[in-house]
């Protein structure tokens, strides 16, 4: 989005309606409605440091969340640069498995490394995290082992690794369908009397997590009507990276989604998702308020997604380069580290350090996953049901029997 | 008392408060089932003895009531949710095929979702559209999901405690037309079902021709089969009980002593339950079989207004009608 485009968004406003008559599905398209609400300068937008790491003032958004960030200590802001290094060495490493064909599909994570760490970053570990199918930062924070995300992709399982080591639920493909499983968690927490005691170790909170387009379907609306009905210990995260596939956030809603979640009786934060020191702020704040049985949060993280949907996508075809570029000037990643050097959080050894550490990661999990076995195809029709389904057993019986059947005769 | 004479729906009541009483994590969800005990008062007085943390009234959402009831299992809950009629669980379709059905599996075992989805399912109470369903072939279609069927009083009672207690998901069809018809219901603490969730029953004996059937058409078929009786011909009927996984080896062992098979459903006919029981039929006791495995269904129409509904759902005549077919064979 060019400047330009703002100030068009801004001030279309009043005479949106006209704009939508007259183009009549032919004409040009309508200058977007929403664009105004995402600019730099509104006053909504939870942000601590700029595009290149400078320490903002405070405004009326970030004031209260900055008593959070004062707290950080120079070894949290080295675990948060840490952290959103690897996260997109995995993640390249991922998108060039995929290239060399060894996964079947890669969702790319690249431009929202610091939304996804800064939430990661603020879950406790008795706390419950619900991802869509791209939070390969938050699953990194959480502890699962990124060459188990792989599994997935490559075709091997549906979801290889216990939601229960880690909190940490499986992806999920179909859009929203996870906000209401996190909510109905939540529930059950709530009903636990597992919020409000006050002590840190028991109470607990939820995190959702879901897209800009994902906002649109009726289960992530059905799990804010429920998560505010029942006051549970949630909090919604939306990643507003502007794109689902082709369609940009003009196509899914004209009031952004924190604005939007005040109708459910939700209150909405708008915090920059490429500012770590924010979105990690805001989520402590948020999930402090689930665990003190203060109800639900709705988070939405402005950021971008640099690359493509997925390895199968071409975002050639629906948007700029220029727009593109506008958002790498945005990296997190240089932001964050603009922000330790000029505060002296870390010296170019430790920069260097999670560089290297890096690169051992990324050729750990290159070759587990190239290592990584077909499962006995016999396997299939484990675990369909938890006792034991007639149909289920005479099919695998008349499988291995097949099976068995080419190996009599010697042709494999 | 040892056995009282309740009605379906008082069956399903008990059997619902008596898990309840065994299993704290067990909850109870939908819309109006608290104050009101739902719209067909299955739930009556529950939430009233154990408190609306148990028995939840939800928003009007069924894929939220489904959605939000598999998180709740993920954290150890064992949820009964209550779709209101047969068709508005199809919001919830996506939930229970994408999700219910599949997390164990995804999950590699890991994890598991027990919980247990009751429709009232079926028509002939002259209700407006959508409140007549059959859609039991849709789930029975999936794999993953548990599909049941109860068609009186005591099995009403004692299979909803058994689906309670299953780990696998359970969609459980409750025959509305029959709600109110009474049956001996033993509720002895220590008695068990007679009958484990997934076997079927043969509610009548006979030698000529076998009756298959569930839900609301077993009174049907028993009908049927006393009026064929008259004429001297003697029918077997089986309330398969079970539709997903189906009880075979039961309704093998009948078919192969009578030689002549039909399925009775309420369901439309076309990729219906009945068109699975026949191919299962012909595959396995062929030789056995006299006569082609006959179907008696609804039309390939969607459910008619209840003005037509006596035309559509099968009767005692077409039940009838398809015996006087098989046995001309
Ligand atoms: C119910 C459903 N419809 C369509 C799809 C196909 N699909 C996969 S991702 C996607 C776009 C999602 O966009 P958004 O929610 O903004 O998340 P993002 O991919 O940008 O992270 C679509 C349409 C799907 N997975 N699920």
């Amino acid at each position: 989005m060019s400047d330009n485009e703002v100030a068009q968004g801004r001030s279309a406003g009043a005479d949106m309606a006209g704009a939508f008559e007259s183009s009549g599905g032919h004409g040009p398209t309508p200058p977007s409605q929403i664009t105004g609400h995402y600019s730099a300068d509104n006053p909504d937008m939870v942000q601590f440091v700029d595009a290149d790491g400078n320490r903002l003032g405070i405004t009326e958004a970030n004031e209260p969340y900055s008593c959070i960030v004062e707290e950080m200590t120079s070894q949290d802001a080295r675990t948060i640069y840490r952290d959103l290094v690897l996260v997109r060495r995995i993640d390249a490493e991922g998108h060039a498995l995929q290239r060399q064909g060894e996964l079947g599909l890669w969702p790319s994570l690249l431009g929202q490394e610091a939304a996804q760490v800064g939430a990661g970053r603020a879950l406790r570990p008795q706390d419950y995290a619900f991802p869509g199918y791209r939070e390969h930062g938050v699953a990194w924070c959480r502890g699962v082992p990124p060459e188990n995300l792989f599994g997935m992709f490559r075709g091997v399982n549906n979801g290889g690794w216990d939601s229960n080591a880690n909190n940490f639920h499986l992806y999920t493909i179909v859009i929203g369908n996870q906000m209401l499983h996190g909510t109905g968690y939540a529930m059950g927490v709530k009903a636990d009397g597992a919020v409000g005691t006050g002590d840190p170790d028991r109470d607990t909170a939820v995190m959702a997590f879901t897209g800009d387009g994902g906002t649109a379907q009726g289960d992530y609306n059905e799990a804010l009507v429920f998560a505010s009905v029942t006051a549970a210990p949630i909090v919604f995260f939306i990643q507003n990276n502007q794109w689902a596939i082709s369609e940009p956030n003009d196509k899914q809603f004209t009031i952004p989604p924190y604005q939007r979640s005040r109708g459910f009786g939700i209150p909405g934060v708008l915090v920059d998702g490429n500012d770590p020191l924010a979105t990690y702020a805001v989520c402590k704040a948020a999930l402090d308020r689930a665990r003190a049985g203060e109800g639900p949060t709705l988070i939405e993280a402005y950021t971008y997604r640099m690359g493509a949907h997925t390895t199968s996508d071409d975002p050639t075809k629906y948007r700029s380069d220029a727009e593109v570029e506008i958002w790498r000037e945005k990296d997190p990643i240089k932001r964050m580290r603009g922000f330790m050097e000029e505060k002296g959080h870390a010296d170019a050894e430790f920069f260097a350090a999670v560089d290297v550490e890096a690169d051992e990661i990324a050729a750990r999990i290159r070759e587990a996953c190239q290592t990584m076995h077909d499962p006995d195809p016999v396997t299939m029709f484990d675990n369909i049901y938890v006792e034991e389904h007639p149909v289920v057993a005479a099919e695998r019986a008349e499988f291995q029997a097949y099976q068995a059947s080419f190996v009599e005769e010697g042709s494999h | 008392m040892a056995g009282s004479k309740l009605t379906l729906a008082k069956g399903l009541n008990a059997g619902l408060r008596r898990a309840m009483e065994e299993d704290p994590k067990v909850v109870l969800m939908g819309e109006d089932v608290g104050k009101l005990g739902g719209v067909f008062r299955i739930t009556e007085g529950l939430q009233k003895d154990f408190g609306e943390d148990r028995v939840i009234d939800t928003p009007l959402a069924e894929s939220g009531i489904v959605g939000t009831a598999v998180g709740l299992a993920l954290r150890g809950y064992r949820p009964v949710v209550e779709i209101q009629f047969d068709g508005f669980v199809y919001p919830a379709f996506d939930q229970i095929v994408s999700q219910v059905a599949k997390m164990h599996a995804r999950s590699l075992g890991n994890l598991r979702v027990p919980m247990v989805i009751r429709i009232p399912c079926g028509g002939g109470i002259g209700a407006v559209e959508h409140h007549s369903e059959s859609n039991e072939a849709y789930f029975a279609h999936t794999a993953g999901l548990r599909v049941v069927s109860c068609s009186n009083a005591a099995d009403a009672y004692w299979m909803i405690q058994q689906a309670i207690q299953t780990d696998d998901p359970v969609i459980f069809f409750e025959p509305k037309r029959r709600y109110h018809e009474r049956g001996q219901v033993e509720v002895d603490r220590d008695a068990g079902a007679d009958l484990g969730l997934y076997e079927s029953r043969v509610v009548r004996e006979g030698t000529d021709a076998t009756l298959l059937c569930y839900g609301p058409m077993v009174k049907t078929c028993l009908q049927a089969a006393d009026a064929a009786a008259e004429e001297g011909r003697s029918l077997e009927v089986i309330d398969l009980r079970t539709l997903s996984p189906l009880d075979l080896p039961a309704i093998l062992d009948s078919v192969r002593k009578t030689g002549h098979a039909i399925v009775v459903h309420e369901a439309q006919t076309f990729v219906g339950l009945g068109a699975e029981i026949a191919t299962l039929i012909q595959q396995e006791a062929f030789y056995h079989l006299e006569a082609p495995v006959l179907r008696v269904g609804g039309y390939n129409i969607p459910y008619p207004p209840s003005r037509h509904e006596e035309h559509f759902l099968p009767d005692l005549d077409r039940v009838l009608d398809a015996v006087d077919r098989s046995l001309e064979y």
